[in-house]
Parts: structure tokens; C-alpha cells; sequence
């Protein structure tokens, strides 16, 4: 039986319109639509076309909450096998809203994704960990070397079988680790790398090095005496019976928990959750790791004006970047929101 | 300085009247062992000795240490010297070694820092102690409330004190006719000769870093706290005979195990290409501490120590991962920077989708970096018959979660809480790739 797929296309290329119709509300045709009939003929009896969902450029840019959700719905009574979007060339709104689609789609129906893209299109760098986007050239004239390499792409996705690497199946490189097994030992492969770049011949790292993200630090708090005061940490500290479940490596989740009135951790209420450290000190006195005791005898002498009433914690251990961005973004949002001046940052 | 490594292949475990082995069947007097291992006043009355072997339907949780049955039939010093052992050099003469053969030290010592191993299934394809015979240790503290420290030190000891009372009691019960399955020898050059020899050819060592972040991140080198080291040169004979042992309670996959210590397999790769692709010179050991100071202090001095012997290359190999990420990036750019090229072996934190930069520090001269793959991928461990140890510690253990266990038995973690599953000192075959 023939695989159902679910096309997205915009208004340009649903032949409504260029430009001036590009705010028209999203709706979905039944069969093929546009660029459809070449995937048609790409797919031949393996897949087929079930539905296009037709959505304005900018509609879907202004409203990408409201019309990604929209347009799920819509889809969802077709019952797709997979989901293809584009492809969109350098068109860049057009890509973002491919990208935006297939992020969607992926998360929420759980079936295979594929765009098309130019490499330097907007929606590559936005959508590129979230889908397979093939490589095309920067305008509708690669329409015929873009659809094969789609349809090719999506069914090997379909049929569950393995990719080869991104330049041989022609997608972007999309920056996510996968693990293998290979036919030699780690400490082999790593001495007959070592053996190569002594010799200064060729050889292929298997890791290239990571570029940060570099955060300025904040200036100085100036107006101290007037300070609200908020304590995060990434040392694990929680209620005593870690009550929400905070993974003691590799965190999906920080918890927010109200200290008014508390003076002081103590064993009976409270402990980590952390994996990476011997918790028997911090078990035995969380002020260690989150300083609530000092703070509150600091908070007595004046020394800035009050102790923020909730605190916030993770556990930094073995836990993604793109988590610990998340949470830190959310709990900076809920400090500003709270009317808390500095932070203080324990890690452990 | 020559070893020779006197293997005797063991492919089956028994329980019997006297441990001795015989046909490659290791037989094991429990009552005799439970007897040693209960001198130690610090470890409880409820102390057991199972076997598992490689197919068995059997999971093994958690996991503190494997560590591999030898004892010194000839030279100077005995196996685990400064642990179980006087503190005299060892790394010459003949050493037995119950190949196929390893004690598994299992308890409940801290919470989150110990693994599992599956004997079958596909968990059993990530752990190399699925192929190796197991004699397993469930260690209870005497006293419930025993501090984590004093509980890590009675485990870490009873492991050690078994592999040795194992290979003994077969070396004695042989005698003078003793035979090894396989006798490999080694030999290693000092100083003075190695710089004159195998001119042409690149002078390299191994950068061999350890983990030292205290508060059971520990690792011991004839004894001493490796911590409180200043980087040291060590001949990779002495690795063989034990000098450096496992105190680590870290996420199960990257922990250098005892046992990988003792077959070190870039120590093994090296010496084997010694004389051929270079002059393999010297190991020089380090720790991998907390403070920046004493970051910035170990990976000058262990790279000084480099340039001093005149190396051209080193291969640098981590243990655990995120903060001793800054120490293995310090360790390549001063190295690089000195003239000294560096190849790179670790393991990566990319996250369960595997979209998170891997490592927790970077530079540009860690162009040649072999990894032991993404020890945050998800794994599905289908329910075994028989569970020595705890399962239920899966939902507490690194990598695991609430609810890792199902109420069937099955487990679904990352592969963080594998025993050596993404060993950093490269003894498996796992790696990553980017798509």
C-alpha cells in the first residue's frame, strides 16, 4: 500500500498569487496541488499525495503560534504517513514556514519530515535540528533536481532505511549525534588518528569542536541596600524527597520553591538531587550548595533589602545545553516578572 | 623494565570446595571468600557471592567497580600496590591473569553513581563486562547510616581483595606447574635508552588523565589520592599490575573501571605500534581537580613534563565528562601550543535528541578527537530473569529517571547509566556520528 503524504506549498506556488495574496488564511485540497505533480511523478506507486495544505507567506509569519497549530488540525483526519514542506529554495519566509511546519508536524504526529532548501535560506538554521532539509539551488528553476532527492530522502525515512551521510543523501548537515558502532575499539581508532596527524597525513576527526555561546557577565548591582535578591542553583538542592522528580543527571525539568519563613535548610526538609557529587554534606546542610541561612542574616543587617521568597533549581549534571538555555531563560523571565534586581548563581 | 602477563583463559564459573581453575572453569569457594571479605568490620552480615555469565538471562544493579583476578607470581611488589599491597614499584617480573575472568562490586553506596550491566539482550552489547565472567559482590554497610566515604572504601577494598584472593588461590594450587593458556610479554625502555632509540621515528606519550573531583570522584595511584598528585610519569607496565585503582562513584558509562585501567587498551594500542608508527615513550598521569587553580597547575606541569622528555605527539584520554572537559581542553592547547600535536579521546552529552553541543569546553587545536559516542542516547533494556542487586535503583541511578523501571522488569535509560558503555579509555567499539 502506497504511503500517505501531507505537502505544504505556499500561496505563490498554489498559483493564487505572489506578494499581494500572501496573507491568505491557510486551507487544505484534497490530492495534489502546484510542485505535487512532480513529486507524483517522483514517488510513482511508493507514496502518494493525499493532501496539500495551502498557507500565505506572510500569514503564516505573523500568526506562526496560531497557524502551525491550525494547520496540524487540519491535517490530522488525513492520517499521514509523513509530511513534506517546499521546497522553498531561498524564499525566506516561505523556508521558515516549511521549517516551522515540519517541526510541528515531527513533534506532534510523529512521522517523518523533509523540506528543501538553499543553505543560506533563514528557515535552515531556525528548523535545521528539527528536520531533514535537502540541499537545492536558490530558485525555482532546481525544481527538478530538488523533488527527486526529497521523494528519495523521505521514502528511505519511511522504509526505515539507514542514511548515509548528509553530503550522500544531500541534506544539510543538521548537527545531531547519533552513535554507532564501528569495527574497531574507540582507543584504536583514537591511536591510528594520532599515528596520521603525527605523519601529517589525512585524517578525519570524528568530533569537531564546539563554538560557544559567550555571555557577557551582568555589570556590577550598584543600588545593593535596595536589592532584591534571588538564589539559583544548579547544585540539585529540593524539598526533602525530591517531590518533583528532578533526574539526578541529564535534567528535563527545574523546580521553583517557596522559602518564606525559612531561615535556614535544614536535614529534616530539605537535600539534592544531584548525581554528580557525594551528597552527604549536602544532604546534611543544603545551605552548603544554596545559602539561604547566610543570606537571611544578611537580609537582617540590611545589607541589601530582601530575600527573594522563591528559589529555583536544577541539576547541572550531564544536562543538555539547549535544557539548561530553556530553563535559564524561563526562570530569568519569572525573576524580571517577580521584581528581583541580582541573582546569585551556585553551581556545584 | 619487562612483564610478562601469564594468561589463564577463563570461559566458565563454579561454586566448589576449593578456588582453583581447571579447563577454563573458575571455581570459586564461597564460603571461603565470604569469610575475607567479612573481615572488614565496616561491611554488614547480609554479604552475598553470585556468578554471572556471558548469555545469562541476568541483570547486574548497581554497579560500583569491575576489576580483573591477578596476582604477581615473580618480581618485585604484588598487585594493587598501596591499596591491598605494600607500596613497592611493581610493573617487572611475571604477573597471573584469570583472563575472561572479573569481579563485579555491586551496593547501594551512593544513590546515583553506580551501573548496570546485562549478561543479554541488547544492554549487553554496550557493557563490555557481558563477556567477561563475573563474580559479583553485593556489599551491604554494616551500619545503614554509615557515611558514603567509609561504605566506598570497604567496596572498593573487597573488590580488590577478591581479584587478588582469586588469582592467588589458582597460582598456589598450581604451585611450580603452573601453565598459562598465553604468556604475552612487554618491555619498556628508561629514559636514556628510549631517547636513543628508533631514530626517525616521533617521540609520543600518553597523557593519561584521571578522575579527582573528590567527594567519591576519586582515583588512587599506588595508594595516594591522585588528587593531591602533581603529574607524574608511570611506565604502562605498572597500569597492568594494578598501580592505579578505581574509587569513582561517577555516571556508570565513563567511569574507568579497575579493570580498564588494567587492560588499558590505548596503553595496549601503543605499545603495539611502538618501534613501528613511534617511539612510545613514557605515560605521565594526571588529575583532573576543581579549582581552576589547580586546573591551570596540572595541565601546565603535565605538558611541561611533555616538553621536558622531548615528546613530539600525545594522546590525551579523559574520564567523565563536563567539568573535566576544561582540564582535557587545558591539557590539549598548552600541549599543542608547546609543539606537541595531541590526538583526543572522550565521550559526548549531546543530549537524548542528540542537538546539544557535546562537550562542556572547546578549542580550536582539538582537531584529532576520537569519541565513545553520546552517552545521553536512550536505551530500552527488555526485563531479565534474574536481578542481582536492586532494580528499582534504575529510576534513581545517572541516565535513569522516575518511571525508568517498568512494572515488568524492562528499564529504559540513557546509556549514562551502562557500566563502561562509552568508556573513555576506548574499550569499546561505540562512537557517534553527526547527520
Amino acid at each position: 500500500m502506497a504511503y500517505r503524504i501531507v505537502h505544504y506549498i505556499n500561496q505563490f506556488y498554489a498559483g493564487i498569487g505572489g506578494e499581494e495574496k500572501a496573507d491568505i488564511t491557510p486551507e487544505i485540497r484534497e490530492g495534489i496541488v502546484g510542485p505535487g505533480a512532480a513529486f507524483k511523478a517522483a514517488f510513482g506507486a511508493d507514496a502518494e499525495i493525499v493532501a496539500t495544505v495551502v498557507c500565505g507567506d506572510s500569514y503564516f509569519a505573523s500568526n506562526m503560534d496560531k497557524a502551525s497549530a491550525e494547520i496540524v488540525e487540519m491535517i490530522k483526519p488525513y492520517k499521514p504517513d509523513a509530511f513534506i514542506a517546499g521546497p522553498a529554495f531561498n524564499a525566506g519566509r516561505y523556508g521558515t514556514a516549511c521549517g516551522g511546519m515540519c517541526e510541528a508536524i515531527s513533534k506532534q504526529l510523529g512521522v517523518p519530515v523533509v523540506s528543501g532548501m538553499y543553505p543560506e535560506n533563514p528557515g535552515v538554521e531556525l528548523y535545521k535540528k528539527s528536520a531533514y532539509i535537502i540541499e537545492t539551488p536558490d530558485s525555482a528553476a532546481g525544481m527538478r533536481k530538488a523533488v527527486p532527492a526529497m521523494a528519495k530522502l523521505l521514502l528511505k525515512l519511511l522504509r526505515g532505511e539507514p542514511l548515509g551521510t548528509p553530503a550522500a543523501e544531500g541534506y544539510i548537515e543538521r548537527g545531531i549525534r547519533k552513535n554507532k558502532f564501528y569495527d574497531k575499539l574507540a582507543a584504536e581508532r583514537c591511536v591510528e588518528m594520532f599515528v596520521a596527524k603525527m605523519k601529517g597525513e589525512p585524517f578525519e576527526t570524528e568530533y569537531k569542536m564546539p563554538v560557544f555561546d559567550r555571555v557577557d557577565p551582568q555589570p556590577a548591582v550598584k543600588d545593593m541596600k535596595n536589592a532584591v535578591v534571588a538564589l539559583v542553583t544548579s547544585g540539585g538542592i529540593c524539598p526533602k524527597g525530591n517531590p518533583d522528580h528532578i533526574e539526578a543527571s541529564s535534567a528535563s525539568k527545574y523546580g521553583e520553591y517557596d522559602i518564606t519563613g525559612v531561615m535556614d535548610l535544614t536535614e529534616e526538609k530539605y537535600c539534592t538531587a544531584h548525581g554528580g557529587y557525594d551528597a552527604t554534606y549536602a544532604d546534611r546542610d543544603a545551605d552548603v550548595v544554596l545559602p539561604v541561612d547566610v543570606l537571611r542574616d544578611m537580609e537582617k543587617e540590611g545589607v541589601f533589602k530582601k530575600l527573594h521568597n522563591k528559589f529555583y533549581t536544577t541539576v547541572g549534571n550531564g544536562t543538555a545545553v539547549a535544557s539548561a538555555k530553556r530553563f535559564g531563560a524561563e526562570i530569568a523571565d519569572k525573576l524580571v516578572a517577580d521584581g528581583v534586581t541580582a541573582v546569585i548563581l551556585t553551581s556545584t | 623494565m619487562r612483564l610478562e602477563l601469564h594468561r589463564i583463559l577463563v570461559n566458565k564459573l563454579a561454586f566448589g570446595d576449593e578456588t582453583g581453575v581447571e579447563g577454563g572453569v573458575l571455581t570459586v569457594n564461597k564460603k571461603e571468600l565470604l569469610a575475607l571479605i567479612s573481615e572488614d568490620e565496616r561491611l554488614g552480615k547480609k554479604l552475598d557471592v553470585d556468578l554471572a555469565m556471558p548469555g545469562d538471562s541476568i541483570r547486574i544493579v548497581p554497579v560500583k567497580d569491575v576489576i580483573e583476578p591477578r596476582w604477581k607470581i615473580e618480581g618485585d611488589g604484588q598487585v594493587f600496590p598501596g591499596m591491598i599491597s605494600d607500596v613497592e614499584t611493581v610493573g617487572e617480573g611475571k604477573t597471573l591473569v584469570l583472563s575472561g575472568a572479573a569481579v563485579v562490586t555491586t551496593g547501594k553506596i551512593v544513590r546515583f553513581q553506580e551501573g548496570i550491566i546485562d549478561m543479554s539482550g541488547p544492554g549487553a552489547d554496550y557493557t563490555p563486562y557481558s563477556k567477561t565472567c563475573n563474580v559479583v559482590l553485593l556489599l551491604e554497610p554494616s551500619d545503614p547510616n554509615m557515611d558514603k566515604h567509609d561504605y566506598e572504601t570497604a567496596c572498593r577494598f573487597a573488590g580488590l581483595k577478591t581479584a587478588a584472593y582469586l588469582a592467588r588461590c589458582c597460582a598456589e594450587a598450581a604451585g611450580a606447574g603452573l601453565k598459562a593458556d598465553r604468556v604475552e610479554a612487554f618491555e619498556h625502555a628508561n629514559i636514556r635508552e628510549a631517547m636513543g632509540a628508533h631514530p626517525g621515528l616521533p617521540k609520543v606519550g600518553y597523557l593519561y588523565m584521571l578522575q579527582t573531583q573528590g567527594l567519591l570522584h576519586d582515583t588512587y595511584l599506588y595508594g595516594v589520592d591522585v588528587k593531591k598528585i602533581l603529574p607524574t610519569v608511570l611506565s604502562p607496565l605498572e597500569v597492568m599490575d594494578g598501580a592505579i585503582v578505581s574509587g569513582n562513584c561517577v555516571s556508570a558509562c565513563d567511569k574507568n573501571s579497575s579493570y580498564v585501567h588494567q587492560n588499558n587498551p590505548v596503553v595496549a594500542d601503543m605499545l603495539k605500534r611502538h618501534g613501528k608508527d613511534f617511539n612510545f615513550v613514557t605515560c605521565i598521569v594526571t588529575n583532573e581537580n576543581v579549582t581552576l587553580a589547580d586546573k591551570r597547575r596540572s595541565s601546565s606541569f603535565a605538558t611541561k613534563l611533555a616538553a621536558m622528555l622531548g615528546l613530539d605527539g600525545i594522546v590525551i584520554t579523559e574520564e567523565g565528562f563536563g567539568n573535566p572537559d576544561a582540564d582535557l581542553i587545558m591539557n590539549c592547547w598548552k600541549a599543542e601550543r608547546l609543539g606537541i600535536k595531541t590526538a583526543l579521546l572522550t565521550d559526548e552529552y549531546a543530549g537524548q535528541d542528540g542537538a546539544s553541543q557535546s562537550l562542556a569546553d572547546s578549542c580550536v587545536e582539538g582537531n584529532a578527537c576520537v569519541t565513545a559516542g553520546n552517552a545521553n542516547e536512550v536505551v530500552v533494556l527488555p526485563p531479565m530473569k534474574k536481578v542481582l542487586g536492586f532494580a528499582e535503583e534504575a529510576n534513581v541511578i545517572a541516565g535513569g529517571w522516575q518511571g525508568s523501571l517498568a512494572p515488568d522488569g524492562a528499564i529504559t535509560v540513557e546509556l549514562q547509566a551502562i557500566t563502561g558503555a562509552t568508556s573513555e579509555l576506548g574499550y569499546t567499539k561505540l562512537g557517534a556520528y553527526t547527520i
